[in-house]
């Protein structure tokens, strides 16, 4: 249970100040939120709807839409197996059935340990590399069942530490635009013309 | 096989073709800034500003740069589409790929993000566009982390801003990740979620986006790779662009073929007169089936698209020779079935993605989806009857009523429906849970009657037209 911590609560403002509404920046501070805790606490978005002037149940309602969104805890790693038609097509079914013995768990819950979620993912854009799946949503292509045990005894051991962060933080590079070169985001409603480079009737030569 | 494999640019094959969007996938350090710069980069843009707004928009209608996410819409057109006056006017990227078979605008985020900023650049100046935003999908960890990169090194350089390269032209792009949701790939789906709600799409008319968008302003939403296009474009002029391909279709496009073949990968094709049979069986693309079997049947255009039989092997990639076919080309992905391939287990996982993608918005959609995938399930594992054929045809009728897009088959003696379809639903999520069960059946019924439970092989005494079921 935890609202957004100080720095991250800066870094919030600094994402609202990118959109012309704030409620555009629900999706990245439901992600920060998940970054900071490694799943979406009720505090967070309780802080989040603070933050762009949205109720918890609003907050709420868009986070359940999406399924990289977790309301508890789950494991260190993310294991998220695709099983849609390509995949399908080059042996995704025995991969999972593979990855639940090698887990003892059955895709979508979570070893006793915490340290893996398995799941069932759809179409994850990498169909030439059938079977694939993602760890914390870093690809491994062309999956074997001998890939996938090396692949669980490496995370096990911590050995892709480096390459491969806890579940939660999906991309380790942020964009930050430096305020002398930001044109900044103006409310829709203030925006009375046509931006300073169009010609004086954009549409007039038809 | 001929074609070249770069370790860095996973799938990628590069041909002896002309190559408009993956020239520099070549380079290991393609994405970084420097590179970029050695390699004409931001050159378009600076073509693009030395002309007029107004110039730079004919240009691409000149040019006819279709879409390239589905619908295969002229980009230069589209932009004039926004209603004369209404400011401000904005761009959305949709960067939410994420169609079955579909691998291509994941590579050009990765490989060469400055080439889509640059892109960006081109289409805001051009039709007037304010502000940007680059939806990125939720799962593509590396993307996001290279153009927010590539943002972060163009803002310090003065290519994305205030006052662009010293000019009056000043837009901010804005990186915006997606959260997990196959639907947002719905340009009105996208905008909703770009403005912090659920992902479901807008009714049209009246919310077509470049009349009613974002903040219910004009928006245009262009696909990664249709941007990707532009700086090609600027820096070499509208005769090189359309010297490629056909006049309907000019250009090259990226084409992922993924299933049974031997080389599975993504291609950057000559637009038009590239034909399937070249793309499955060329030396220099995927080079045949795997094992040398036979070919069954091929998705042409992304799970959502109605499936071709061998017969159309011949068929050049045009949209609109495909849709008189019978299918659409849609996002650029071909997935190939062999002769060993379960033909209802296949569609069924494509009905299943689509069930499970369903945003709930429309009735037929949810409650027909998960009806279809409970009855294809049903018969691929042994329990289904003759009645639940006829039953996935009926609910398939709620979705799409009418005749469904379907091939021409010489050997099922049928004739071609050309695509599309009409629909009971918002957007195409519903229809595409159709497409793979229509095709599946129209194509394959004797592999659905192999698969039912045969109660009347329980001997009977009485007449034999008596089966209770």
């Amino acid at each position: 249970m935890a609202r957004l911590n100080e720095a991250n609560a800066v870094l919030a403002k600094e994402i609202i100040g990118r959109y012309p509404r704030p409620r555009s920046a629900t999706i990245p501070l439901l992600h920060l939120a998940q970054q900071q805790d490694g799943y979406v606490t009720d505090e967070a978005i309780k802080h989040i709807g603070e933050l762009v002037g949205a109720t918890s149940a609003e907050v709420l309602g868009t986070a359940t839409f999406y399924e990289m969104f977790k309301f508890e805890p789950v494991g260190k790693y993310l294991v998220n197996i695709c099983g849609t038609m390509s995949c399908a097509l080059l042996g995704a079914d025995e991969l999972m059935h593979h990855a639940e013995h090698k887990l003892g768990i059955k895709a979508g819950s979570t070893t006793a340990d915490g340290l893996f979620t398995l799941e069932h993912a759809e179409c994850q854009a990498a169909c030439t590399e059938a079977p694939c799946l993602q760890v914390n949503y870093r690809y491994r292509y062309r999956v074997t069942p001998a890939d996938l045990d090396k692949l669980i005894d490496d995370l096990s051991r911590g050995r892709l530490d480096g390459e491969i962060p806890p579940h939660g933080t999906v991309a380790r590079v942020r964009q930050h635009i430096p305020s002398d070169r930001a044109v900044g985001a103006v409310a829709p409603e203030a925006v009375t013309g046509a931006p300073e480079w169009t010609p004086p009737s954009p549409e007039a030569k038809k | 096989m001929s074609g070249t494999i770069y370790p860095h640019a996973v799938g990628f094959v590069a041909g002896d073709r002309p190559r408009i969007v993956t020239d520099r996938f070549q380079y290991h350090d393609a994405h970084t800034m420097e590179r970029f710069l050695a390699t004409d980069g931001y050159k378009g843009l600076r073509a693009a500003l030395a002309k007029s707004p107004t110039e730079v928009h004919d240009e691409v209608k000149g040019a006819t740069v279709l879409g390239r996410g589905g619908a295969g819409f002229a980009a230069g057109v589209k932009w004039g589409l926004t209603p004369q006056g209404v400011w401000p006017r904005y761009l959305v990227v949709n960067g939410d790929e994420s169609e079955p078979g579909t691998y291509k605008d994941r590579l050009l985020m990765e490989l060469d993000p400055h080439q889509l900023i640059e892109g960006c650049l081109i289409a805001c100046y051009a039709a007037g566009l304010s502000q940007c935003f680059l939806y990125v999908r939720g799962e593509m960890a590396l993307a996001q982390e290279r153009i927010a990169t590539a943002l972060n090194e163009a803002y310090a350089a003065g290519y994305v801003g205030k006052n662009i390269l010293g000019s009056n032209f000043s837009v901010d792009i804005v990186l915006h990740w997606g959260a997990g949701a196959y639907v947002v790939g719905e340009e009105t789906a996208l905008i909703e979620s770009l403005e912090g709600n659920r992902g479901m799409p807008r009714q049209k008319p009246p919310f077509f986006p470049a009349a009613i968008g974002l903040y219910g302003k004009p928006t245009i939403v262009n696909n990664v790779e249709t941007l990707a296009n532009l700086p090609w474009l600027m820096r070499n002029g509208v005769e090189a662009y359309t010297a490629i391909g056909t006049a309907t279709s000019p250009g090259t496009r990226m084409v992922a073929v993924s299933g049974h073949v031997k080389r599975p990968g993504v291609y950057e094709i000559i637009n038009g007169t590239t034909t399937f049979r070249d793309l499955l069986y060329g030396d220099e693309f995927c080079g045949g089936i795997r094992d040398d079997n036979q070919l069954k049947a091929f998705v042409p255009g992304g799970g959502s698209a109605p499936w071709f039989l061998p017969d159309q092997l011949d068929l050049p990639f045009e949209n609109k020779l495909v849709s008189a076919a019978g299918s659409m080309l849609g996002s650029g992905a071909i997935i190939v079935m062999d002769d060993t391939t379960d033909i209802p287990a296949a569609a069924l996982t494509l009905t299943r993605f689509y069930a499970h993608e369903s945003c709930g918005k429309c009735v037929p959609c949810r409650e027909g989806g998960t009806w279809l995938e409970r009855i294809m399930r049903r018969i691929v594992d042994g329990h289904g009857t003759e009645r639940d054929l006829d039953q996935l045809l009926e609910v398939g009728e709620m979705i799409c009523p009418g005749a469904f897009p379907h091939a021409a088959s010489e050997r099922l003696g049928l004739g071609a429906v050309p695509f599309p379809y009409k629909m009971t639903t918002i957007c195409f999520v519903g229809p595409s849970a159709y497409a793979p069960v229509h095709s599946a059946l129209t194509l394959f019924r004797d592999e659905f009657e192999a698969k039912l439970v045969r109660r009347n092989l329980i001997p009977v005494t009485v007449g034999a037209g008596d089966d209770p079921h």
